[in-house]
């Protein structure tokens, strides 16, 4: 941990200057907000799977990172997995994001875990490896996280391939009608209420402290 | 017990999925050695709904007011990160006004979060009456973020590009009478809750999260602060009108002078959040500028933009349980390509290890109420169906719970 605060560019030269070409892309974004518009930055990093556990590092050497969440996207033949971590924060109005994105081939779907660099990470690897099938290997906790034991192998809900959610497995509750073979109700069903024929209600409201039990 | 001299330690007791002691599902497997708690895992996922998923197959004014329902306490925290990160991608600039009124009605909740647990903390150290006042007075709260808002619970007051409804000045002097009713209960709040012997002796030095603990497992909020870890984004990261407002984290030892990272520490951290909150609030009020409350008020119009955008952005806010994230993608379609959804538990949850380690059963409740977790936050994903899983029932729970008695009289 070293006491400096850098600033969102130097955070980028960093990076560039430790990996070269391993970074595909970075960039910084910037926002403001509020009457005096004070910035507050978003550094995204494209770079290597191999580089992803290295950049980690870097970014533990500048101050330990926050690792809020693992994102991910399914674009078609491969699977982009978005890391994002926070700096320096503790720090009034110096805290940046950096996003850390590796992008993995389906067809060789793995990436290395951070859980012994981050141990709080190994929840959200586990996420990803029932959501989306990638396999995070020498995960200390290989089990499933959200779905019950009982969801089907090789289904990844958030796949947008074959390997997603199948129609079958979605139940459109607004398409399902009220079931017809249960056994009568003990108390006989009330009336469905009338909805008169639309404009001749006006007249009524008037008396609606009056009616309110009426239903 | 079984026979044989063997078996006798550890034994496993689940605690879970749903359960009186929790407020919310989840499945605890504890490793007990006597009252000792040796070891404990936890399977969240047990309230399930598939939000992600659902969102991806709809346009951000839908999601919206899916966003609203995926906590029952935090109306405002998830639309309001989700708004941040697609008026990022669709280049949406939001109203000076509308940054204020969404950071109005984000500290009303934060306010009557923090009651809420406060009243939970109390019940499940067994001191009821507590429970029945701070929930009384949270009533309070409820019904200004109903006047503000029009709504108790899902408040739908935030949209894409800015918020729905306007604070008028005739609204402002209930909020005012609010703000100083809260600002008078505080100190005796803070005496009910910091100076009760019992409760004192119920959380000092109990569920114990150090603050490397803290920083590893990447806790938020209130959790992470009360070990000590400065971090509050409403400070680090000024979102929303927080620029202006000069926030500063609030940790334990402000009020007693050191951080010990117990249950204790959570309650005076929650605490002291309430009074700062209503400071913001009034700031707010006093300093609110005039205008538009919203960028683009025709949602069809507004649509139309959100379709055009591409790019990928994150939206967070500090909830009144830690940070909360959303992340979205688009790629020029109607729903968007990625939606991650970071509750504030969701970081949280993993804390759980180390605070439950070495304690007693019987603090199970209040450590486990400690972090105030949200699970239906954090369990969001998933279509389940059919099958069967081996847990334990209720009654078999209850054997086990009335063995462990019987070997504690004898």
């Amino acid at each position: 941990m070293t006491g400096t605060i850098l600033t969102p560019e130097e955070v980028v030269d960093r990076f560039s200057a430790k990996f070269g070409t391993g970074i595909q892309e970075a960039s910084i974004r910037e926002k403001r907000e509020g009457k005096k518009k004070i910035p507050h930055y978003t550094i995204w990093i494209e770079l290597d799977r191999e580089l992803l556990r290295p950049a980690i590092q870097a970014l533990i050497e500048i101050r330990y990172p926050h690792l809020s969440v693992i994102a991910g996207n399914d674009l078609g033949d491969s699977i982009r997995l978005v890391y994002i971590f926070s700096i320096q924060y503790g720090e009034i109005r110096s805290e940046y994001m950096v996003t850390l994105a590796v992008t993995l081939p389906k067809d060789d779907l793995f990436v290395p875990t951070i859980s012994d660099l981050i141990p709080g990470a190994v929840f959200g690897e586990r996420e990803k490896q029932e959501f989306f099938g990638v396999t995070v290997t020498g995960i200390p906790d290989g089990r499933r996280l959200f779905l019950p034991r009982d969801f089907p192998e090789g289904v990844y809900p958030w796949r947008r391939d074959e390997t997603g959610i199948p129609d079958s497995m979605i139940r459109d509750l607004w398409a399902s009608k009220r079931p017809t073979d249960r056994p009568a109700p003990p108390v006989e069903e009330k009336e469905a209420c009338e909805i008169e024929g639309g404009e001749e209600k006006p007249a009524e409201p008037r008396g609606k402290g009056e009616e309110e039990g009426s239903q | 017990m079984s026979e044989g001299e063997g078996k006798k330690a550890p034994y496993t007791l689940p605690i879970g999925p749903t359960h009186p002691a929790l407020k919310e599902p989840v499945m605890f497997t504890f490793q007990m050695e006597g009252e000792t708690i040796k070891d404990v895992d936890f399977a969240p996922g047990q309230t399930h709904r598939g939000i992600e998923w659902m969102g991806m197959r709809r346009n951000p004014v839908q999601i919206v007011h899916l966003t609203d329902r995926i906590c029952g306490i935090c109306g405002v925290v998830h639309t309001l990160s989700f708004c941040l990160a697609v008026e990022q991608i669709a280049e949406i600039e939001v109203p000076e006004r509308a940054d204020y009124i969404r950071v109005i009605v984000h500290e009303l909740e934060r306010v009557q979060s923090h009651l809420l647990w406060a009243g939970v903390a109390a019940h499940e150290l067994g001191f009821d009456s507590l429970l029945h006042l701070t929930w009384r007075v949270r009533e309070q709260a409820m019904d200004v973020i109903e006047n503000i808002t029009g709504n108790r619970v899902n408040y739908g007051i935030v949209q894409v590009g800015g918020v729905r409804r306007d604070i008028t000045p005739e609204q402002h002097p209930l909020i005012e009478e609010c703000l100083t009713t809260y600002e008078g209960l505080l100190s005796s709040l803070l005496d009910l809750f910091l100076d009760d012997r019992s409760i004192h002796m119920r959380c000092r030095d109990r569920g114990i999260l150090t603050y490397d603990d803290a920083v590893h497992l990447c806790t938020v909020g209130p959790t992470s602060r009360a070990s000590g870890v400065n971090m509050d984004l409403r400070q680090d990261y000024p979102y929303a009108a927080y620029g202006d407002l000069d926030v500063r984290a609030i940790l334990p030892d402000q009020y007693a002078g050191e951080t010990r990272g117990d249950v204790y520490d959570r309650i005076v951290v929650r605490l002291l959040e309430v009074g700062q909150s209503c400071g913001i609030i009034r700031q707010c009020l006093s300093e609110m500028p005039a205008g538009e409350i919203t960028a683009e008020p025709k949602i069809a119009k507004l649509l139309a933009v959100c379709k055009k955008a591409h790019g990928e952005a994150i939206g967070r806010v500090e909830a009144p349980r830690g940070e909360c994230l959303h992340y979205v993608r688009m790629d020029g379609k109607e729903s968007p390509t990625s939606w991650k959804v970071k509750a504030s538990s969701y970081s949280n949850l993993m804390s759980w290890i180390p605070m439950l380690r070495g304690e007693q059963i019987a603090d199970i409740p209040i450590i486990v109420a400690s972090i105030d977790p949200c699970l239906s936050c954090t369990d969001r994903v998933a279509v389940i169906r059919g099958g069967r899983r081996n847990i334990l029932t209720k009654e078999e729970l209850h054997r086990l719970s009335v063995e462990a008695t019987r070997r504690l009289q004898a």
